[in-house]
């Protein structure tokens, strides 16, 4: 036993009882999802993986029940939907940010006022009259209908405003000196130097985009537009006659993206989540 | 803080926020608006007419054992959650602050729980705690524990308390271990010499240091508990067995989307919408987060 082993050994062991927390549950429903259904029924669930097994993924990928969408197009209509969320609000909050930081306008601050006082308004608080609006505008069960709404982001005009409120006058004096106008100076010098705000935020909103639950809920009924976060409730929802694996197989295959996306980008959405918030 | 230098002109900087101010008008003020208004009409049993009511429906809400219920248990609810998720996530950042061998490793493998959705995190537990199929729920059952979270009303909010929780740790963990990483080693070296020790060291100067951290956390937890985990519990008991685990945002589905009781659920609406921007308010008043342009 070196001597840091010995003073740390504490530490150490916190840590891996907390890793062990959140990777065994994934690990089981792993190894579960590669299992006969009829042993996961008698409740033989084994830690490891059968590979013979794996061809379940083949199957909830390809293969529905009658009255359900595929898991790749349940995938894929996750995937349209975070990406469009997450491009949506980047794309009109650097542009409501750059607006009330750059210039002045009449009602300027009634503007930022109207935006920031939605900052923390949940969905889930305007269920119902949110719902109503919906299928005035006939919204329901469209692609628009499941992205639109979700794009308005009072967090990410203020996350932009902060960034553009550290950029020195100065630089904007000498852009402008050399004749570079408001989009030339937007995409030519802001865009550039958040370059690592905006990765950060779309980590952040492409989680969000992905993981919603109760907006898809509401506004699509058609199988044809479940989302995959959708798709795997609904699967839990029939028990009587669950194919276990299958469903432990689409919650594998549901985390994975997101998961994916904050670990490749972890070390720009660490950043830009802690600096953003506070 | 104001810029000195900006650019001239009205109608593009008019047009450059307009898109973020029609969808919060269409998809945020306009609903809540609609809210307050149904929140203050009674309709007739068949949906066909409506009048003014006043504060009535208000008034009925508060009078109804049911609702008083619903505030209480998602009170209990909220606080377990926020102490749990907290309280696991400061007790991994502070092991994590230390100089350890792999700790950039265990860095990542505590954050990527970020990721996973509440609705997941509950099929994560069902596929756990399931009282036929799960590993831990047929443990406890075979040891003599008789565990059914679908019919133990205990065990019912046990159940998502733990799978909000759990989900919650990574967000707190984040938040901890950027607090701790940026109160200075010289503040705490300082401490060592005077010969404070561990635990008294964490007491007086790191806890007081991490303070607006962990306020900030409190008021995002609160948010979460009460909002976030909607789908979890939909996803583990439909805010079930009975009403055992029917919170504020349960109810206010149950009632509006399920029974279709408008006036009702546009009074519970407006209670919740206030309630989180007083807490938007408390964020701002006591962090200090500059607000105006």
């Amino acid at each position: 036993m070196t001597d840091a082993l010995r003073r740390d050994w504490p530490a150490h062991l916190v840590l891996l009882i907390g890793v062990a927390l959140f990777v065994l549950p994934v690990w089981l429903v792993f190894a579960g999802s590669t299992q006969s259904p009829a042993a996961i029924s008698r409740g033989e669930l084994s830690l490891v993986p059968d590979l013979g097994g794996l061809s379940v993924y083949r199957d909830v990928l390809t293969r529905a029940p009658p009255g359900a969408s595929p898991v790749w197009r349940m995938l894929m209509i996750s995937a349209g939907m975070a990406l469009a969320i997450a491009f949506g609000k980047i794309v009109i909050s650097v542009l409501s940010a750059y607006a009330v930081t750059f210039f002045r306008f009449p009602l300027r601050m009634l503007c930022f006022w109207t935006i920031f006082i939605t900052l923390m308004l949940p969905v889930e608080v305007r269920i119902i009259p949110t719902y109503a609006v919906m299928s005035d505008f006939h919204l329901i069960n469209t692609f628009g209908g499941l992205t639109v709404p979700l794009i308005a982001s009072a967090t990410a005009t203020l996350l932009f405003r902060q960034v553009f409120l550290t950029i020195p006058d100065e630089l904007m004096e000498a852009a402008r000196m050399d004749g570079a106008g408001p989009w030339r100076f937007l995409r030519d010098m802001l865009l550039p130097v958040s370059a690592a705000n905006l990765a950060a935020l779309f980590v952040i909103l492409f989680v969000y985009g992905w993981n919603q639950y109760l907006w898809p809920l509401i506004v699509s009924t058609d199988p044809k537009m479940d989302t995959i976060v959708i798709g795997i409730v609904k699967m839990i929802g029939t028990e009587t006659q669950t194919e276990w694996n299958q469903v432990m197989a689409t919650a594998v295959l549901a985390l994975i993206p997101p998961v994916a996306i904050v670990v490749l980008m972890q070390r720009w959405f660490v950043k830009g989540l802690t600096e953003g918030e506070k | 803080m104001e810029r000195r230098t900006i650019f001239g002109g009205r109608l593009l900087p008019a047009a450059l926020v307009l898109p973020q101010l029609a969808l919060t008008f269409f998809f945020f003020l306009w609903p809540a608006a609609q809210a307050i208004y149904y929140s203050v009409e009674r309709q007739d049993p068949f949906g066909l007419n409506s009048q003014f009511a006043g504060l009535e429906n208000f008034s009925d809400l508060f009078s109804d054992p049911l609702y008083l219920d619903s505030v209480q248990r998602t009170a209990v609810f909220v606080v377990c959650v926020c102490a749990l998720s907290m309280a696991v996530a400061l007790l991994l950042a502070v092991c994590a602050d230390r100089e350890l061998r792999g700790r950039g490793v265990y860095r990542t493998l505590l954050i990527w729980p970020y990721a996973i959705a509440p609705a997941i995190s509950a099929v994560l537990w069902i596929l756990l705690m399931h009282p036929q199929i799960g590993l831990i729920g047929r443990w406890l059952n075979r040891v003599g524990i008789p565990w059914d979270y679908k019919l133990n009303s205990f065990q019912a909010m046990l159940i998502v308390v733990l799978a909000s929780a759990w989900k919650q740790v990574s967000y707190n963990f984040i938040f901890f271990l950027a607090g701790l990483q940026s109160i200075p080693r010289t503040v705490i070296e300082a401490a060592r010499m005077d010969g404070a020790r561990g635990a008294r060291r964490f007491r007086t100067i790191v806890m007081p240091l991490l303070a607006p951290t962990t306020f900030f956390l409190i008021v995002i937890n609160i948010v979460y508990a009460a909002f976030d985990t909607f789908p979890t519990i939909l996803a583990l008991t439909q805010g079930g067995p009975g009403k055992a685990t029917e919170t504020l945002v349960v109810k206010v589905y149950r009632d509006g989307i399920v029974n279709l009781d408008l006036g009702s659920s546009s009074a519970q609406s407006v209670v919740l919408m206030l309630a989180v921007i007083a807490l938007t308010m408390v964020q701002f008043r006591f962090i200090g987060r500059k607000a105006a342009p």
